[in-house]
């Protein structure tokens, strides 16, 4: 019971990160606050931020509805009473500006960071970024990597401080796909690309999943990220490329069986333009223009997100 | 799907009796039903009921049903949640919990959806319908008819819902339904039919009684009651009735989308083939959000009045007040977009709807600023409705912070569906809807029964609602923090468990607090001779509703009051006006009472169970019957009487008896009094308040 107690404590836990963990961290305990990544970092500043200026105005009216009610008791004849008092312009103005004053600095704070921390943003880097291709499915992940001719299922791995920019749909309902220690999610809608750039910055196994609830299996579609050094993933995908098992139509079809908590599946090669035939089964009149991984692409990825992305 | 002609798909296996889970709590529920009929059968109690409450078109009557009806759907609601704890404290790595995937997904939407729909908004709906004819100094609403149609529709709405329990299933999408999930690919079963029709019905309901009471307040106030003197709580309502009109609309022709696509194979939302399932999340939080500040701002009204009543003091800032209710109605209107900022509709878009969503906190932090300086120099006394208050205002305060938190589209990427939200939505809910609405109840209550409820009890249901809520929820805002996602039915992470476990003892505190308040009525009722209030004013209030009799008449008011002043009554009382009206007495024209709204809802709910199950013959028979009704009751000329003066004489000095004695018009004799009235059809329920 008294553990209980203390474990409700959260919010002294919430400047600490974690415990201290080398290699496999996957289980940290604050997932959000303790970022393995630029985004995830700065979506952490931007709640404590927002937090603090936040109290300004809370603690007042908390520490003011305690002081109130005790002075103010109707006991205690010994306090000021003013039954017809109802107005005062100074208050007035107090209560309406110093909350203004307030929002627009939040505002302000919402506009920079709101353009800085766009999924579609591309990360700032010297190395060259990595595309992947995430498809959700019932109820599991398929990545495919254009750029090295390969997929996996339910297992994600990442070269360590490289920009990984995904490009996410849905051959099913609606998903979200979120990488909590990395940073932010977006949805995954079938016909629709939506676009997600992340980077981590050690190496470590971080979990990912999907946040849009999507039926039987949705508690068990999480997935393993994995990032690693550049040679060990260099490693990796020479050792994925040497399987037997390739991703082609009739494998999707498999795949696009609904299946639970499915195991990791590596895939040593990918039909050509896989990804755009899943988005464009549902939305048959996109420009199949494929977006594989080119230097000069992650400047132009305005008129790449003509695929039907919609503004809502 | 093999459909017969009489029952479409409907078939015994239908019922889930391999369940034992749900079969129990059918079984149960049955029972209970089972036992109050025999009881009200035994007690020969059924022609009061229907003669007196059933077919009654009195607002009061009609008010103290729907809290009835919001009562009994929070208790479902709330087996629900108790529910969802349990398993959730139970489902971590081998445990399994006891519900299925497909079962708890019920749940969840199921709780969901009776919460929202069928308690908070019945809940206000009730006191509303209790206190706003009262409070404007009217003899009832300006369409008493109506109101009964309103309250039989929501009420065959749940029934709706509580059906799906033993016939069926519930949808499993959520109580937001979002498409393509709850399209006919993925959601092949009945449950999101349920759904839809719940919605659809109970929606249409909602509307007619926000038409209804935006009519009745622009229009029967009592003659000097100018705008800038309508009470807080009834500013409220009538911007609430504004919003209900402006956003109502819009879910009925999102549902109506989504029907087309289930029931006629449409593509509005499908997954391919021209269908957009973002338009369905844009339209659908369209009313969404104007939909949560339509079950919070009746209860900002309701703080008001009493913050005001128990601090001994004028409410601080009244025309403040009722800027900032606009202001916010106004907003709510702009900011739907913040419930999906991680569609990816850009920075531009998002950072739009996040600022326009802070902006909404101003006005709401003005009104939490004029509450404490309602407090600020007054003379509080701490009863239950104002414990309830004071528990809000700290309470909200922290909901709103997490608010504003979740509007920052950067910390929304992290935070969307997760616990976090969870927590933030019910901390906004629970203390600014449920909270108000408690207070309200033990407020007016002396007014609507003529006793007052226990204090005691009170109190005791009070800190347990209040701990328990704690308890229950800071823990899933750490939880939002470690990443957990809501709507989860299992999970592998050993160290959210103990805070599900907290959640679940939280949540039996609540159990705890509910507890208390059944006792609090029970105890009432016995002790209602030590309780009683004869003054009708018991808490020395400033409205109208309290310058007549507790309960009051079922005219309410032997003569419309005069309005002088803002806090009208507390001006007469200063005055020494007198408030009690005295001989002579004018006839009271009055609406009479009527069985066609319960038939409208039995008929209501025949055509949404026969949508549900594909009886197409049934649906066509249950709408026409509908129509046909419509036209009978639009035809009927004997629809209202006149109370003469030497009856509201007597009743007025004979001790006011509360039961109404409008005849039904099922073989009623040709009115009580004097002639019945002849008036153009439509224009009758207008002129019921005698104000020719
Ligand atoms: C008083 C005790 C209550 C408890 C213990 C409780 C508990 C819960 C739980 C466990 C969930 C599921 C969370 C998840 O998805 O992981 C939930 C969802 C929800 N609750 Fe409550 N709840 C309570 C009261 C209320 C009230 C008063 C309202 C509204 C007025 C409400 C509205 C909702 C809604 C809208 C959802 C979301 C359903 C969905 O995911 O579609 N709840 N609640
Ligand atoms: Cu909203």
């Amino acid at each position: 019971m008294k553990k209980i107690w203390l474990k409700l404590l959260p919010f002294l836990w919430l400047a600490q990160s974690g415990y201290a963990c080398e290699g496999d961290c996957g289980n940290s305990r604050w997932a959000i606050l303790d970022p393995k990544g630029p985004i995830a970092a700065d979506e952490k500043t931007l709640i404590l931020t927002a937090f603090g200026l936040m109290l300004i105005v809370v603690i007042p009216v908390i520490v003011m509805t305690f002081a109130f009610a005790w002075k103010y008791r109707a006991s205690n004849q010994s306090a000021t009473y003013t039954p017809k008092w109802d107005n005062s312009h100074l208050i007035e103005w107090i209560v309406w500006t110093i909350p203004a004053f307030i929002v627009l600095a939040l505002g302000i704070l919402v506009w920079r960071s709101t353009h800085d921390l766009t999924p579609e943003k591309p990360l700032v880097s010297t190395l060259k970024p990595i595309t992947v291709e995430v498809v959700a499915l019932n109820w599991k992940w398929l990545f495919i990597y254009p750029g090295q001719g390969i997929a996996t299922v339910n297992q994600l791995m990442l070269p360590a401080g490289t920009p990984i920019t995904f490009h996410i749909t849905s051959d099913s309902v609606m998903n979200s796909f979120f990488i909590p220690r990395l940073g932010g999610q977006i949805y995954a809608m079938a016909g629709m690309q939506t676009e997600l750039n992340l980077l981590a910055d050690t190496p470590g196994t971080y979990q990912g999943l999907n946040t849009q609830m999507s039926g039987e299996g949705f508690s068990g579609m999480h997935f393993e990220v994995r990032a690693m050094t550049p040679q060990e993933f260099q490693g990796w995908v020479n050792s994925v490329k040497k399987g037997q098992l390739k991703l082609d139509g009739m494998h999707l079809k498999q795949l696009e069986v609904p299946s639970e908590n499915v195991k990791p599946v590596y895939f040593s090669g990918v039909a050509p333009m896989l990804f755009e035939s899943i988005l464009q089964k549902y939305a048959p009149d996109t420009d199949p223009t494929p977006h594989h991984d080119a230097p000069h692409e992650h400047t132009a990825h305005a008129t790449e997100l003509k695929i039907n992305r919609m503004t809502p | 799907m093999n459909a017969s002609f009489f029952l479409g798909k409907l078939t015994l296996a239908a019922i889930p009796y391999q369940n034992p889970i749900v079969m129990g709590a059918v079984v149960t529920a049955c029972l209970l039903g089972l036992l109050l009929m025999v009881w009200i059968t035994y007690q020969k109690h059924w022609a009061y009921l229907w003669g007196e409450w059933f077919t009654s078109v009195d607002h009061k009557r009609i008010g103290v049903m729907y809290i009835i009806l919001a009562v009994v759907m929070m208790l479902r609601g709330f087996a629900d949640a108790i529910m969802m704890r349990t398993h959730q404290a139970l489902a971590e790595g081998m445990g399994q919990g006891f519900l299925p995937p497909e079962h708890y997904n019920q749940v969840f939407s199921a709780h969901g959806t009776i919460m929202i729909i069928f308690v908070a908004m019945p809940f206000f709906i009730g006191l509303m319908n209790y206190v706003v004819p009262l409070q404007i100094g009217a003899r009832d609403v300006a369409y008493p008819f109506l109101n009964s149609v309103s309250f039989w529709l929501t009420a065959a709405s749940a029934l709706l819902v509580m059906v799906s329990l033993a016939v069926g299933d519930f949808s499993q999408a959520g109580w937001t339904g979002y498409p393509p999930f709850s399209e006919k690919e993925f959601s092949p079963t009945t449950g999101v039919d349920y759904w839809i029709w719940s919605l659809q019905l109970g929606g249409i309901g909602t509307l007619l009684t926000g038409i209804n009471f935006f009519v009745t307040i622009v229009r029967l106030r009592a003659p000097g009651m100018t705008m800038m003197k309508i009470p807080v709580f009834t500013w409220t309502i009538l911007v609430t009735t504004v919003l209900i009109m402006l956003s109502f609309p819009v879910l009925t022709a999102t549902l109506a989308l989504l029907t087309l696509d289930r029931y006629f194979d449409m593509h509005f939302f499908t997954n391919g083939m021209g269908g957009n399932q973002m338009m369905f999340t844009n339209l659908f939080w369209i009313w969404g959000h104007p939909e949560v500040y339509i079950v919070i701002l009746p209860a900002f009204g309701i703080f008001s009045e009493v913050v005001s009543t128990f601090s001994n003091k004028r409410l601080f800032g009244y025309v403040s007040m009722v800027y900032a209710t606009i202001a916010i109605a106004v907003l709510s209107f702009v900011v739907w977009l913040h419930h999906f900022f991680t569609m990816g509709a850009g920075a531009d878009v998002n950072a739009f709807f996040g600022i326009a969503t802070m902006i909404i906190s101003i006005p709401t932090g003005v009104k939490m600023f004029n509450w404490l300086f309602t407090m600020f120099r007054g003379r509080i006394e701490f009863t239950t409705p104002m414990l309830w208050s004071l528990g809000f205002i700290v309470t909200f305060t922290v909901g709103g912070m997490t608010g504003v938190l979740l509007s920052v589209p950067g910390a929304d990427y992290v935070l969307h569906n997760s616990e976090f939200l969870v927590a933030h939505f019910h901390n906004m809910l629970i203390p600014g809807a449920l909270f108000g609405y408690f207070a309200g109840y033990s407020y007016w209550f002396p007014k609507m029964f003529g006793f007052q409820l226990d204090e005691k009890w009170g109190r005791r249901a009070f800190w347990a609602w209040l701990s328990g809520f704690y308890l229950a929820f800071m823990p899933l805002y750490a939880l939002g923090f470690m990443g957990m996602p809501r709507r989860l039915e299992h999970y592998d992470n050993p160290v959210w468990q103990p805070y599900l476990i907290a959640a679940l003892l939280g949540t039996a505190l609540v159990a705890l607090g509910i507890f208390c308040q059944g006792v609090q009525l029970f105890v009432s009722i016995r002790n209602r001779n030590a309780l009683r209030d004869t003054t009708g004013d018991l808490w020395n209030s400033h409205s109208l509703e309290w310058s007549t009799t507790s309960p009051p008449p079922f005219y309410n008011f032997a003569k419309l009051p005069q309005v002088q002043a803002l806090d009208a009554f507390a001006h007469m009382k200063e005055q020494g006006i007198p408030h009690r009206a005295t001989a002579p007495f004018a006839p009271i024209h009055m609406p009479r009472n009527t069985g066609v709204g319960v038939a409208m809802g039995a008929f209501t709910f025949a055509f949404g169970f026969a949508m549900i199950w594909y009886i197409w013959w049934l649906a066509v028979v249950s709408l026409i019957a509908l129509l046909v009704t419509v036209v009978m009751r639009a035809n009927d000329e004997n629809v209202d009487y006149t109370l003469s003066a030497d009856e509201v004489a007597r009743i007025e000095s004979n001790g006011l008896p509360h039961s109404a004695h409008a005849p039904s018009t099922v073989g009623a004799p040709e009115g009580v009094a004097g002639e019945k009235h002849n008036r153009p059809a439509g224009t009758h329920d207008l002129a019921t308040q005698g104000r020719e």
